[in-house]
């Protein structure tokens, strides 16, 4: 009996893998060879949640006949995936590890693409007094001194190793009560903050694109170390066994062309009233705040 | 509740609108799970009536197994597949990971113990005279297993409706091993989880009116075969 089972279940698998690959056969446009055309983007969640590669995506694929398949995750993760060669270019939000990344050997090459800027979101209350602050790290000196409540990605993303370091500068290990490691996207990070009348740090498109049904507002914000800027990064081919090279060419230098550059600077201004990014493809970004301290502007519905 | 109603809405005139993106999203969501549902049969309704009906050597164990393989969690299966399926990892040159094909793979692996389980469960509850009665009758082997999958239908049926609503409302592995790809991976789930996160709260609610009315759909039509009347 113990034979038959062995029969019948390898028979049942591969009846599983038959129906699988003609799965993947019946894909359309799949008739070149697999894995030369497809380019993996590992990238931070803020580009798939902004909806900025809804609009970068297909545009890049008409030009260049590859087909990009974007993996949403945090920065951390996207440098880990580009480190193991299971992604072919990224694109993320964390300068130092990015910086780490590049020295070690594990990218080919690093260009900033644009910028946008984080803010501190909080109770309209304001009980840490921080509104208006011009400073982050004093902001966030204020918020531990006052032990007000305050939530933290806590998931190795671009924001939360931002969040990190303004501790560093700050001097302080966040600890205790006051203090939440959500182990979230940013989205329902801020809904936590929003349901603990907390402070947290965001980056502002997924503050503005929530802001309608949060009772949080903008306390600190246009504060130099709050920029956020964006670098793809061309994954090294010895990191794994097939790195698609000429397609994260590609993809680095589609982002950087004056056209696409273009597109960015308007992505968002239907929806905000202003733009979520600012291109910055010639470096013009990497010194001064990249957003102007804006009024928010009511969403539209 | 006003929210609840938007999204109500809002379903039907994404349903109705024809919208290029939510249709798609519905035919992937519907083509992965009824594939991967097939699968998870082809493999589980076998290898339960195996370890129904026959006796051998860790028979139990493997019992105990399919047992505990009924509450896989699904991230965990989602890990598996994804290591398999890395470029670095041994069925990596299949350049299936970030696929529909992936998605199916890893869902077919969540709900064949589910199956199996059901299938063994069924199979258990007949009455044991029934299969001697068959072999006297001069029955086959495969005959006789036939007729037993015959008389357990509705249990069975109930497996089919087990595992295709594991498959269906399933998330962590989908999102893990397809990507959740725009027009390639995303389903239901995965762009309802993508659309909350975004903030686009009406459409979230849409896509889960939308999927609970496929499930219905699906689940009523598995009803019907189930409470048809018997033939004589």
């Amino acid at each position: 009996m113990c034979r038959i089972l062995t029969v019948v279940t390898s028979l049942m698998l591969l009846a599983t893998a038959g129906v699988s690959a003609g799965f993947v056969q019946g894909t359309p446009g799949s008739e070149a060879p697999r894995g030369a055309r497809d380019v993996i983007l590992a990238t931070t969640t803020s580009t798939q949640d902004s909806g900025l590669l809804d609009v970068l995506v297909p545009r890049f694929e008409a030009e260049t006949g590859y087909r990009l398949k974007p993996i949403a995750v945090g920065s951390g993760a996207a440098l880990e995936l580009g480190r193991r060669g299971e992604a072919d270019v990224l694109l993320a939000h964390s300068p130092e590890a990015e910086a780490a990344f590049m020295a070690e050997g594990f990218g080919r090459d690093r260009t900033v693409v644009m910028a946008n800027d984080f803010i501190v979101a909080g109770p309209v209350i304001d009980p840490a007094g921080i509104a208006g602050a011009t400073d982050a790290v004093t902001a966030f000196q204020a918020i531990a001194a006052a032990e007000a409540p305050f939530v933290s990605r806590g998931d190795d993303s671009g924001t939360h190793a931002l969040e990190k370091r303004l501790w560093q500068q700050a001097a302080i290990t966040p600890s205790g009560g006051w203090y939440t490691e959500a182990g979230v996207g940013m989205g329902e990070t801020l809904n936590i903050a929003n349901e603990r009348a907390a402070y947290t740090l965001a980056d502002r498109g997924t503050f503005l694109a929530l802001q309608d049904r949060l009772d949080l507002t903008v306390v600190v914000e246009g504060a130099p170390e709050l920029i956020n800027i964006y670098h793809v990064i061309t994954v090294n081919p010895e990191n794994g066994p097939a790195v698609n090279t000429a397609g994260a060419d590609a993809f680095a230098t589609f982002l950087v062309e004056p056209a696409t550059q273009r597109l960015i600077a308007e992505f968002g201004v239907d929806r905000f009233g202003e733009p979520l990014f600012v291109p910055c493809a010639d470096a013009s970004c990497e010194a001064t705040p990249a957003v102007a301290p804006a009024t928010p502007v009511a969403t539209p519905a | 509740m006003g929210e609840i109603g938007q999204g109500m809405i809002e379903a039907v005139r994404l349903l109705l609108s024809g919208d290029r993106d939510v249709w798609q999203i519905i035919l992937l969501s519907l083509r992965v799970s009824l594939i991967a549902t097939a699968c998870s049969l082809a493999l589980g309704v076998p290898f339960g009536a195996t370890l129904a009906l026959s006796r051998f050597p860790g028979r139990a164990i493997l019992i105990g197994l399919v047992h505990t393989g009924m509450g896989l969690p699904p991230i965990s299966v989602g890990l598996l597949v994804s290591l398999l399926l890395w470029r670095s990892g041994p069925l990596g040159a299949l350049h299936l990971l970030y696929t529909p094909a992936a998605m199916i793979v890893a869902q077919a692996i969540i709900a064949t113990p589910i199956v199996a389980g059901l299938t063994l469960a069924a199979l258990q509850s007949l009455d044991p005279r029934l299969r001697t009665q068959l072999l006297a009758l001069g029955a086959s082997r495969v005959q006789t297993v036939w007729w037993l999958l015959r008389e357990a239908r509705l249990p069975l049926i109930a497996a089919v409706v087990a595992g295709f609503g594991a498959i269906i409302s399933e998330i962590g592995a989908a999102i893990m091993v397809g990507g959740n790809i725009k027009g390639e991976t995303r389903t239901l789930t995965t762009a309802t989880v993508l659309e909350a996160g975004r903030g686009n709260f009406e459409i979230a609610i849409a896509l889960t009116v939308v999927l609970l009315t496929m499930t219905l759909t699906v689940n009523l039509l598995l009803t019907a075969i189930q409470q048809r009347r018997r033939p004589a």
